[in-house]
């Protein structure tokens, strides 16, 4: 899968501590033609995201050391990486929680458990300029 | 006697004789036409002189009331010899005076004490009186003595006349006597307030006084009316009069009504009359008339006072008869006592306890009696004491004489004060107080027992606090716990969704051949597995449900849907079960027209689907329906979902509602689901101020609907 007009795969960035599903993601999204890259929490989400400015980034919103809120109040903040779609993605389904996202900048919210074909799904949409989905889709 | 006269000269006997009767007639002339004393006494001294040949003459009258003699007339005697001729006629021993008590004339001594002033020598000739010719009148004193024939002569004339003029003078004087005194009399009768009268026996007036005439007379020119009531009195007075003649009673009293004549009202008079005998006018009636109009109106004032004291008095005695008829009626016994404790008066309940009963004169009464008495007189004697007051209560222990009981009563003494605020008598009432007694130690027993009752209710109400005060800190920390127990199944929710994510995300990359291909029988398994994980994540989610509604963490969003589509999604969503079941078939009955709806469509949804779920579950033949209705106003919306299903008992049908619990705990692991579903729409429905309704029988299926307000409340 290409990143629009550019002919290069898209970036996706894919924060989650735990590690299962975090390279679950990673490796349907890899098998879906995206190049991935990973962070194991809200700094690391940060770092990453200023070293290689992906073109989408998976937020779970759990998080040691920064949880994903903070981490994107802070992406959105920066001039540099503020314009790069953040998908929140949460086993919290409460309402509250996606609130809370889409305050600190989330684009959009999914709720686990989040299929991975799912999340494929609403990747593409992102990039497509689509837009936001109204409700966050999980499986029942 | 040897005066010589003159005209008696023997030298002309017939000429002098003529003269001298000449001169007599003229005297007598003077004499007749004169009327005064004094007049006739100048006449006569003058004619002595100038008729009778005497120098000197003068004329001396008594005058009886001062008792003097006094000289009225002089002729030819110088004024200053008779001006003072004024003598006692104490003075006896005066000539004149002894001159005086002669009959016959008298030669005054000369110079002699012949009157001061009086010289020569006078004969004094006595004034005769003509009835007894005593010479008492006067003297007439001539000179020459010559001169006495004539001169007696002289003195005889006047005196007569003078004792004429004096008797008539005298009779003038008693007529104008008698004529004073009848005035007064007269102005001492009218004077009188009463009328008075003097009439004959017939009632004609002799003598009235002014009050007699303002009744009985009238004046021409005056009123008709005071005419007739003048006539009108005299008629009564004559009528009253002749009465009083057949009395001849003398003097006599009666009534008299007349009429006053001024004022036409009736004036009653006490006629008092009296009849005299008068010597000229015979048989006379003297009346006195006295007012009586007011003294009667007054007696009969005094009557009619009279008669109501007695009528008052009369009400008195039925006033106290009845007095003593209600004191006597009276239960509690009353007493009547002097100061001095003397018993007065007592009704009978009273003399039941102060006097020995007649048919009992034991020993035993006779001491109660007396016993009664003391403590009667002692509780009196009270009364007396300093700043007692006008009342005095208290209670007495009396015994009762006819059952040898103790009687405890209370007394209540008054003091029966005077008009003038002296002790008269003292009235006591006694009261039985036995009952009171009585009363009030069973009242004191219930008051005990109230305090009892008070002091348990007290206690139980302090242990009821106590333990409202644990339930209320059970409560709290039930809601503590349960608190507690929401956030942590919502953690733990969490802490299963993350391994189920990755089960399901593993599962599902297996399935798609994300690894390579897999064989039919590994996946087959694998879609198990996949089947499983949804279950349990479907478990996880309804008790997420159940603690988000619990935490309260679950809002209503109110917004305006269609109902119709809603149910084609959801027709839409269990399609894959439907056709999965191929012995079902779905359908719809929704009228046209529906208006749209204000409420949670997510909630409604939620509800909506698990009742298809479920009826889907539980039918494994037949058919699934879903039926909307609104009510006539459209107030509410009725979602029915009906089955052919299994049924329901009507017993089992309040516990389908229940958490955790299928109807029966096997059904759970035959059709699977936690049992949390019906459980979560009623809770849901509630919360949308709607209900879940349920009419099933075991064998003829289920049908429920959901009834919720068209235009739920806005949050």
């Amino acid at each position: 899968m290409s990143s629009p007009g550019t002919g290069r795969k898209a970036l996706v960035l894919v924060v989650d501590d735990f590690a299962d599903n975090r390279e679950m993601y990673s490796e349907y999204l890899s098998f879906s033609g995206y190049e991935v890259m990973e962070a194991k929490n809200g700094r690391e989400a940060i770092d990453a995201a200023n070293a290689r400015l992906p073109d989408i980034i998976i937020m779970d919103l759990s998080l040691p050391v920064m949880d994903g809120w903070e981490a994107t109040r802070r992406l959105k903040a920066d001039e540099k990486t503020k314009k790069i779609p953040v998908v929140a993605l949460t086993g919290h389904a409460l309402a509250g929680h996606s609130k809370g996202a889409k305050e600190a900048g989330c684009d959009s919210f999914l709720a686990k458990p989040c299929l991975p074909d799912q999340l494929v799904a609403e990747i593409r949409r992102m990039l497509e300029g689509g837009k936001p989905a109204a409700k966050a889709k999980g499986a029942r | 006697m040897g005066a010589a006269f003159p005209t008696h000269s023997r030298g002309a006997p017939e000429a002098l004789r003529e003269l001298a009767a000449s001169a007599r007639l003229a005297l007598a002339e003077l004499l007749l036409s004169s009327e005064e004393a004094r007049e006739c006494a100048r006449g006569t001294v003058d004619w002595l002189v100038e008729r009778a040949g005497a120098r000197k003459a003068l004329c001396a009258l008594i005058d009886a009331e001062s008792g003097t003699l006094d000289e009225v007339a002089a002729s030819g005697v110088p004024d200053g010899q008779v001006a003072s001729l004024h003598l006692a006629l104490e003075e006896a021993d005066h000539p004149l005076v002894f001159a005086l008590a002669r009959r016959e004339p008298v030669m005054l001594p000369k110079g002699r004490r012949n009157g001061e002033g009086l010289r020569g020598d006078f004969l004094a000739i006595p004034l005769p009186l003509s009835e007894n010719r005593e010479a008492r009148q006067g003297l007439l004193l001539v000179s020459p003595s010559r001169c006495e024939q004539e001169a007696k002569w002289a003195a005889e004339m006047l005196g007569q006349k003078i004792a004429r003029l004096r008797a008539s003078a005298s009779l003038q004087d008693s007529e104008h006597k008698l004529q004073r005194e009848r005035e007064l009399l007269l102005n001492i009768i009218n004077a009188s307030p009463d009328p008075i009268l003097l009439t004959d026996p017939e009632g004609r007036m002799i003598i009235s006084n002014a009050r007699a005439d303002a009744l009985f007379s009238a004046r021409e020119g005056e009123s008709e009316g005071r005419h007739r009531a003048v006539t009108l009195n005299n008629m009564l007075y004559s009528a009253a009069l002749s009465q009083q003649a057949i009395d001849e009673s003398g003097a006599s009293r009666r009534e008299l009504l007349l009429v006053s004549p001024s004022e036409g009202s009736d004036l009653l008079f006490e006629l008092l009359s009296s009849v005299v005998q008068h010597p000229r006018e015979g048989t006379c009636v003297v009346s006195i008339l006295r007012n009586v109009t007011d003294l009667r109106a007054a007696t009969e004032q005094i009557e009619e006072n009279y008669r109501r004291l007695k009528l008052a008095e009369a009400d008195v005695r039925a006033e106290r008869d009845r007095l003593d008829l209600i004191i006597d009626s009276v239960a509690d016994p009353i007493l009547v006592t002097d100061p001095s404790g003397k018993i007065l008066l007592m009704n009978s309940p009273a003399e039941r306890l102060f006097t020995a009963p007649a048919s009992d004169q034991s020993a035993e009464a006779e001491r109660a009696v007396r016993s009664n008495d003391a403590h009667f007189s002692s509780f009196i004697s009270n009364l007396f004491l300093a700043g007692a007051g006008l009342r005095l209560r208290g209670e007495i222990a009396l015994v009762d004489p006819a059952t040898k009981q103790p009687l405890p009563v209370e007394a209540v003494a008054g003091k029966v004060l005077s008009e003038h605020g002296e002790l008269t008598a003292v009235a006591t009432i006694l009261h039985d107080r036995t009952e009171a007694l009585e009363k009030a130690r069973l009242y004191e027993q219930l008051k005990e027992a109230s305090a009892r009752l008070e002091e348990k209710v007290r206690e139980a109400t302090a242990e009821l606090v106590r333990r409202n005060e644990l339930l209320q800190r059970q409560h709290l920390e039930l809601e503590q716990a349960s608190q507690l127990k929401s956030q942590f199944l919502a953690n733990m929710s969490h802490e299963f969704r993350t391994p189920l994510n990755a089960i399901l995300g593993y599962t599902s990359m297996l399935l798609q051949g994300v690894s390579g291909e897999v064989s039919p029988a590994q996946k087959n398994k694998m879609v198990r597995v996949d089947s499983n994980a949804r279950h349990l994540l479907s478990i996880i989610n309804d008790i997420l449900d159940i603690s988000r509604i619990e935490a309260g963490k679950m809002p209503v969003h109110v917004e305006e849907f269609a109902v119709p589509a809603l149910i084609s999604e959801l027709l839409a969503e269990v399609e894959p079960l439907i056709q999965k079941a191929s012995r079902l078939v779905a359908s719809t009955d929704i009228p046209p027209h529906l208006p749209p709806v204000w409420s949670d469509r997510q909630k409604v949804k939620q509800i909506v689907l698990n009742l298809l779920t479920n009826a889907i579950k539980f039918t494994t033949e037949g058919t699934v329906k879903v039926i909307v209705r609104t009510d006539e106003e459209q107030r509410e919306l009725r979602i029915s979902v009906r089955d052919t299903g299994i049924g329901i008992d009507p017993q089992d049908h309040d516990k389908v509602f229940e958490d955790f619990s299928q109807a029966d705990s096997s059904v759970t692991r035959e059709y699977g689901g936690a049992g949390l579903g019906l459980a979560i729409c009623r809770r849901l429905a509630r919360m949308l101020d709607g209900r879940l309704e349920l009419q099933s029988q075991p064998g003829a299926g289920s049908t429920f609907t959901l009834v919720i307000p068209r235009k739920g409340r806005r949050r």
